[in-house]
């Protein structure tokens, strides 16, 4: 009955909006190809009304922001920028003392980076809910994400890698991170001729193990590859969970004009690492301490302030010493994204600049293992032989396939860059089922749980690299977009396009239901461990300690307390630790203060965050509170007296009546 | 059935009325008079309950000081940025509360503000003569207010 009349209020909601379009689009021109295939139905079908909930979460790679955005699934809404490997002034994020250490590295504090490839963790292959990892590309990263706070709370460093793209694509427990360098470099790093690469460079495929309980990252180990390009990354799922599978190109082993140099072979090579044997070669003392400068930095939660270690040692396995470790799976056209269906048999490679979809399967590979199946080696690694790996070849479904993603009844959907559309095929039979057009030029897609055992289907969200004339221009630089598809009835039908922040690669959807009943609402004051917290205004107090100046002060609507100091002097280095005293649901407070050389502060209920301020000239400086918390938030404002350096100003500090605050 | 075509039919006045009519949707003005709200405390503020979790409150008659002690360290904590015990500051002082309001209406302000000053006269009329600073929600648990209650009772 409730489902029958929720039908029926879908189909009067439809009929509003479709009346609603059909008003909008009076005296418009039919665009051709620009209106894409939206049918009558598709606005009922992403009408979230005011005030309802999305179905779904979509975290979307933000690209070259950095950062990771939130949208809900199907209204396409956005609900939150996380700030991951790029400083957000917004949110203090890189700016405050508390979050600066989580963007450390080994070559020092780096403000910005290229994030790729969001992955929920999974156990048991399905996602659960706890963590959403992504890669930093350029500085090579991993960060992990809280989904009870959606914060930031750890980054690691990667080291001897050059560019960390095959990342972090996870195994079916979150045992493990891949984190596979797509530039090879000199390992340790050297100053060499360019032109040496095939003699001095070499790839490293990191493990990063993930700790079941605090999510806490660690370099486990490296497996040193020769030096080519490792582009992307899967892991095996049932059967084949404790093998890892990277695509290549560059098998040429050419440092220059890569476009044309590294489309000369044939066929490049997906790695094969039998992880689970690279356990029992580590417990056997086969692996070396290289020596190595990476850094690990860590949001302690308690305290709310990340800390950074800087550590000085890698364990590297070399496939020499430990065969059966790693073989190469001849693949053709330069293989870009490389996706293992959900039951773990198969293992669809796209060659980007082939018109065909190659698909190893598992089982072969294992049967071509056991009978030494080789077709020569590359580089000391054993080659199997294609025609022996090989499952199916989807055969011209379209042009530059990319990557795949699966759903719950067996059909895969594989992205094509250069004919820009999405095709649905059959694993096993390799048929085409169906294809629609993306606005433009498709990079990565998603299925919610689409690469995990247990694909929730519904939807598939294109994320597309160009837009064109899909929205009102910007000047040259114009929005990325993703578009969200149904895939739920026998065609795939065009829901909805929605904008999204820098450019978006990789993205992940998950059930609001997996997230939602662990929402964190505000920090417990009680559980605050921040060495600067004060529990109460009664303890507010500044506190000189040479040139230092700490403040312990303390927020709730709609006031600051202390809102008055005096004695601060030019030249001093002014530490404002703010407690957020309030311990209810969404109210946060800003903190600014005039000319300082940093972003706000915005404390959420319950936190302590820092702002540094150096003051430069005497006079009285404002500060105030930037997010509107009450209607007396306009009041929520104070001055804070600067002497020249040397005077005799007093420390003083009150709120209402000038005294010490007691 | 019928409540639904009726929903649909309102939404779509509702977007007739759209662009046509002007914003009346501001906050109750505080000055409109409300005569039997006020009337409501006039004639006894005392059995005025509020509106939240409780609906009574047992107290012995001598202040049962352990209970107070505790209250008191939650008040110190959660509330004194806001209420000072012996003067008025950002809201009332809560010295001699009991004799202006019930046990029950004390606690539910704790407990539930945000419905309270929407909802309840007594609390309406205070957010207005408070400059409109809201009661925090601190997320007090009931054994935690109610020893506040009690912490109240010795000041």
């Amino acid at each position: 009955m409730k489902n029958h009349s929720n039908q029926l209020q879908h189909f009067l909601l439809g009929l509003l909006a479709v009346s609603m379009l059909a008003l909008a689009s009076c005296g418009k021109t039919n665009q051709g190809a620009n209106t894409g295939t939206l049918g009558g139905n598709a606005a009922s079908k992403t009408y979230v009304a005011p005030g309802q909930l999305d179905e779904f979460y979509a975290f979307m790679s933000g690209g070259f922001s950095g950062q990771v955005s939130v949208y809900g699934l199907p209204s396409g809404r956005l609900f939150k920028v996380i700030p991951v490997f790029s400083v957000d002034g917004e949110k203090g994020y890189g700016f405050n003392e508390e979050t600066k250490p989580l963007l450390n590295t080994s070559h020092g504090f780096i403000p910005w980076d290229d994030a790729h490839h969001p992955n929920l963790s999974q156990t048991n292959g399905e996602t659960d809910g706890r963590w959403l990892f992504i890669n930093g590309n350029n500085t090579p990263r991993i960060a992990r994400i809280d989904l009870s706070t959606f914060e930031t709370v750890e980054t690691i460093e990667i080291p001897n890698s050059g560019g960390n793209h095959s990342s972090p694509y996870l195994t079916q427990n979150t045992e493990y991170l891949m984190a596979g360098t797509r530039f090879s470099v000199p390992i340790p790093q050297k100053d060499v001729p360019i032109s040496s690469y095939a003699q001095n460079f070499q790839g490293a495929l990191s493990f990063i193990s993930v700790d079941k309980v605090s999510g806490e990252m660690d370099v486990a180990f490296q497996v040193l590859m020769p030096g080519i390009d490792y582009d992307l990354a899967s892991c095996g799922k049932n059967q084949s969970h404790g093998w890892a599978f990277f695509t290549s190109y560059n098998s040429e082993q050419k440092n220059s004009l890569l476009e044309v140099n590294a489309s000369q072979n044939d066929k490049d090579f997906v790695a094969a690492i039998n992880w689970k044997k690279a356990e029992e070669y580590l417990a056997q003392g086969k692996a070396k301490e290289f020596p190595t400068n990476y850094m690990h930095n860590v949001y302690n939660e308690s305290t709310q302030t990340a800390t950074s270690t800087a550590k000085k040692t890698v364990k590297v396995l070399n496939p020499a010493d430990c065969p059966g470790l790693v073989y190469f799976l001849p693949t053709p056209k330069s293989p870009h994204g490389i996706d293992v269906n959900p039951t773990g048999e198969y293992i669809a490679c796209s060659g980007k600049l082939s018109a065909d979809i190659t698909v190893h399967s598992f089982a072969n590979m294992l049967k071509a293992i056991d009978k030494k199946d080789f077709d020569g080696e590359y580089q000391g690694i054993p080659i199997l032989k294609f025609e022996s790996v090989l499952g199916g070849v989807v055969k011209e479904p379209g042009l530059g396939p990319l990557h795949t993603e699966y759903d719950n009844e067996g059909n895969a959907y594989t992205s094509f860059f250069i004919s820009s559309e999405i095709v649905k095929w059959k694993v096993g039979t390799w048929e085409v089922l169906d294809r629609v057009p993306t606005y433009y030029s498709i990079g990565h897609l998603m299925v919610p749980g689409g690469n995990s055992t247990k694909p929730q289907g519904k939807y598939v969200v294109a994320l597309n690299k160009i837009t064109k004339d899909r929205y009102l221009p910007t000047g040259p630089e114009l929005t990325q977009s993703a578009q969200l598809y149904s895939i739920d009835g026998a065609k795939m039908e065009l829901l909805l396009d929605f904008p999204t922040i820098g450019e978006p690669h990789y993205a992940q959807g998950i059930a609001a239901s997996k997230i939602v009943p662990k929402s964190k609402q505000f920090y417990k004051l009680s559980e605050n461990k921040h060495p600067y917290m004060i529990p109460s205004e009664k303890d507010t107090k500044v506190v000189r300690e040479g040139n230092n100046l700490h403040v312990y002060m303390t927020t709730i609507r709609s006031h600051f307390a202390p809102d008055n100091i005096e004695g601060v002097k030019v030249g001093d280095k002014v530490y404002f630790h703010v407690t957020n005293l309030e311990q209810d649901y969404d109210v946060p407070h800003g903190f600014a203060v005039m000319g300082a050389n940093t972003a706000e502060l915005l404390i959420m209920p319950g936190q302590t965050e820092t702002l540094v301020w150096y003051p430069k000239k005497e006079g009285v400086i404002p500060m105030y509170c930037t997010d509107f918390c009450s209607a007396l938030h306009q009041e929520m404002q104070g001055y804070i007296r600067v002497s020249p350096a040397g005077s005799a100003t007093a420390l003083k500090w009150w709120l209402g009546e000038e005294k010490q605050v007691q | 059935m019928k409540k639904l075509v009726l929903r649909f039919f309102a939404l779509c006045l509702l977007i007739g009325a759209f662009g046509c009519s002007s914003d009346k949707s501001a906050p109750a003005s505080s000055d409109t008079p409300k005569p039997k709200s006020m009337l409501a405390e006039e004639a006894d503020p005392m059995t005025n309950k509020g509106i939240g979790p409780i609906t009574s409150v047992e107290m012995t008659a001598a202040v049962d000081q352990t209970l107070a002690d505790h209250g008191k360290s939650v008040y110190e904590k959660m509330c004194t940025a806001c209420h000072k015990p012996t003067e008025k500051f950002i809201g009332p002082a809560p010295k001699g509360i009991l004799d202006r309001r019930s046990p029950e209406w004390v606690m539910n302000m704790i407990l539930n503000p945000e419905q309270m000053v929407k909802e309840d006269p007594i609390a309406k009329k205070l957010l207005v003569e408070f400059n409109m600073s809201p009661m925090a929600n601190q997320h007090l648990t009931e054994a935690d207010a109610r020893a506040v209650l009690e912490y109240f009772r010795t000041l």
